[in-house]
């Protein structure tokens, strides 16, 4: 069976800080609508993984495409800097700490960068802004500033801001990590909707029940290798490789002491 | 204590204390212009601009105010730079501020969190969109308070012009002592004055500060 060609591909991704190599030859094949995610002990490098899908972490070996623009293509300064920036706007990303802009309010947040990246007039962006909290149930605050958001809003809201440029693929960095417990619902919720709509994810996550539930493929990461991946059900009921065995065995524990 | 003295002269001292607040507000503005400057060649992708605005810093905090304001008064006409005693106050110590408010703008910028010129790239904003919209907007509220402790330094430094004869408030009072043999009044006189731009200016400040605080 041959699959259709791939939506985000990641060839031999390999990233060093000097002599410490984070990620070593990593390949990772995303499909339209499909939703992978990327699990691990902390400093495996799921991040550095994630963040390299937009060049945020730049690579140090290997591709990044996004169907057919290659990511991380040489060129000089100027010209890379457009071809990235117009890149980004087609792949958002949720940060663990939301990175809301706290000068603005929830609704210059998401207006902000469609009306100077796509010169949104002020109706059309307010009109897309209203949209965008509407989904994430957060239209009630739209003239709050986010420092009167609680941390599950503030994740609403930054993923709406994302959402308002209308990207091809969005990347989760444990969205849900910096919540307090009783947050945490809300903003899956949020996820498990755009999951339905289709939306194209690759969620880096520790809450093994979510990634069972939503995604359509895990990977488990270790010292800058994928050790095993597959369907959410091998994994977390049948996993092969004993390093998976193990991390599982102490994170569904974790998860199932309450 | 003389009195009498000191409310026949003063008129003259509030003239004098006019030419320090003219001489605080161009010296402020010519030390903000190079502090940005500084303070984004400090910033810069650039090894070489980096250098030029590391060595601006240490070169103009690291010698004395008044040495530099020699050089360039006395020492400019050598090398060809002809200025009026008060041209050479306002060049002198605004370029010598400068380098103490490159490090304020630039250590104000630096302790925006990360995450927001990241956030703002992500959306796909450029480097130069980001800092404008996301990065300098917080920043500003950040160094209201250290630019107004610069701003305050740089009043006080203007009394030092009084060394190359600009008729300002320090070298007013130096020379009504010449006179009347009175340093006490006329110092005071200076001081009190001295005092008063510095409280308004400080209330000006604290007022700015509260204005641009993140709701
Ligand atoms: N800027 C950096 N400089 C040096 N080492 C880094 C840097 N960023 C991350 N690392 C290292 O890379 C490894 C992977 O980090 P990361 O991708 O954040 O892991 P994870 O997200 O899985 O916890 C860790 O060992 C971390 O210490
Ligand atoms: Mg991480």
């Amino acid at each position: 069976m041959s699959d259709p060609k791939p939506f985000v591909d990641i060839r031999h991704a390999q990233k060093s800080y000097g002599d410490l190599e984070v990620l070593k030859d990593i390949d990772l094949s995303v499909q339209r609508g499909q939703i992978v995610a990327i699990i691990g002990p902390s400093g495996s490098g799921k991040s550095t993984l994630l963040r390299a899908i937009n060049d945020l972490d730049p690579l140090t070996g290997g591709e990044v495409w996004l169907e057919d623009v290659q990511v991380n293509k040489k060129l000089p300064h100027r010209q890379y800097e457009k071809h990235i920036n117009q890149v980004r706007q087609q792949i958002g990303m949720v940060f663990q700490h939301f990175n809301l802009f706290p000068h603005l309010t929830v609704r210059e947040n998401i207006t902000m960068a469609p009306k100077m990246l796509k010169g949104l007039s002020d109706e059309a962006a307010n009109k897309l802004a209203e949209e965008q909290l509407e989904k994430v149930g957060m239209i009630d605050r739209i003239e709050y500033y986010p420092s009167r958001l609680s941390g599950g809003q503030k994740q609403r809201v930054a993923i709406a801001r994302a959402l308002a440029m209308n990207p091809k693929v969005m990347l989760f960095d444990e969205a849900t990590s910096a919540l307090d417990p009783e947050l945490v619902e809300e903003v899956n919720l949020v996820m498990k909707k755009l999951a339905e709509e289709h939306m194209t994810m690759i969620i880096v996550t520790h809450e093994m029940g979510f990634a069972q539930s939503v995604c359509d493929r895990v990977l488990f990461m270790d010292q800058g290798v994928v050790v095993e991946e597959g369907p959410p059900d091998v994994i977390f009921r049948n996993p092969q490789n004993e390093r998976t065995r193990g991390f599982l065995r102490k994170h569904l524990e974790g998860a199932n002491g309450h | 204590m003389d009195f009498e003295l000191m409310w026949r002269v003063y008129p003259f001292f509030l003239q004098a204390a006019w030419v320090t607040i003219v001489l605080s507000v161009l010296t402020a503005i010519l030390g903000l212009t190079c502090g940005s400057l500084g303070a984004a060649a400090r910033l810069s992708r650039h090894a070489i601009l980096r250098f030029i605005g590391a060595a601006y810093v240490s070169v103009f905090r690291g010698t004395p105010a008044l040495i530099q304001l020699f050089i360039l008064y006395f020492g400019g006409p050598q090398i060809g730079i002809q200025l009026n005693a008060f041209q050479a106050g306002v060049i002198g110590l605004g370029v010598n501020i400068g380098a103490y408010m490159t490090e304020t703008i630039r250590g104000a910028i630096v302790a925006v969190d990360k995450g927001q010129m990241e956030a703002a790239r992500t959306l796909g904003l450029s480097k130069f969109q980001a800092m404008r919209k996301v990065v300098l907007p917080q920043a500003m509220r950040l160094m209201v308070r250290p630019l107004g402790v610069n701003i305050n330094a740089l009043i006080k430094g203007t009394a030092l012009v009084a060394a190359i004869s600009v008729i300002e408030l320090t070298y007013t009072a130096q020379r009504y002592i010449g006179s009347t043999y009175r340093p006490f009044e006329m110092f005071l006189l200076a001081g009190v004055l001295y005092m008063i731009i510095i409280y308004v200016t400080g209330r000006g400040v604290a007022y700015l500060d509260r204005k641009v605080r993140i709701v």
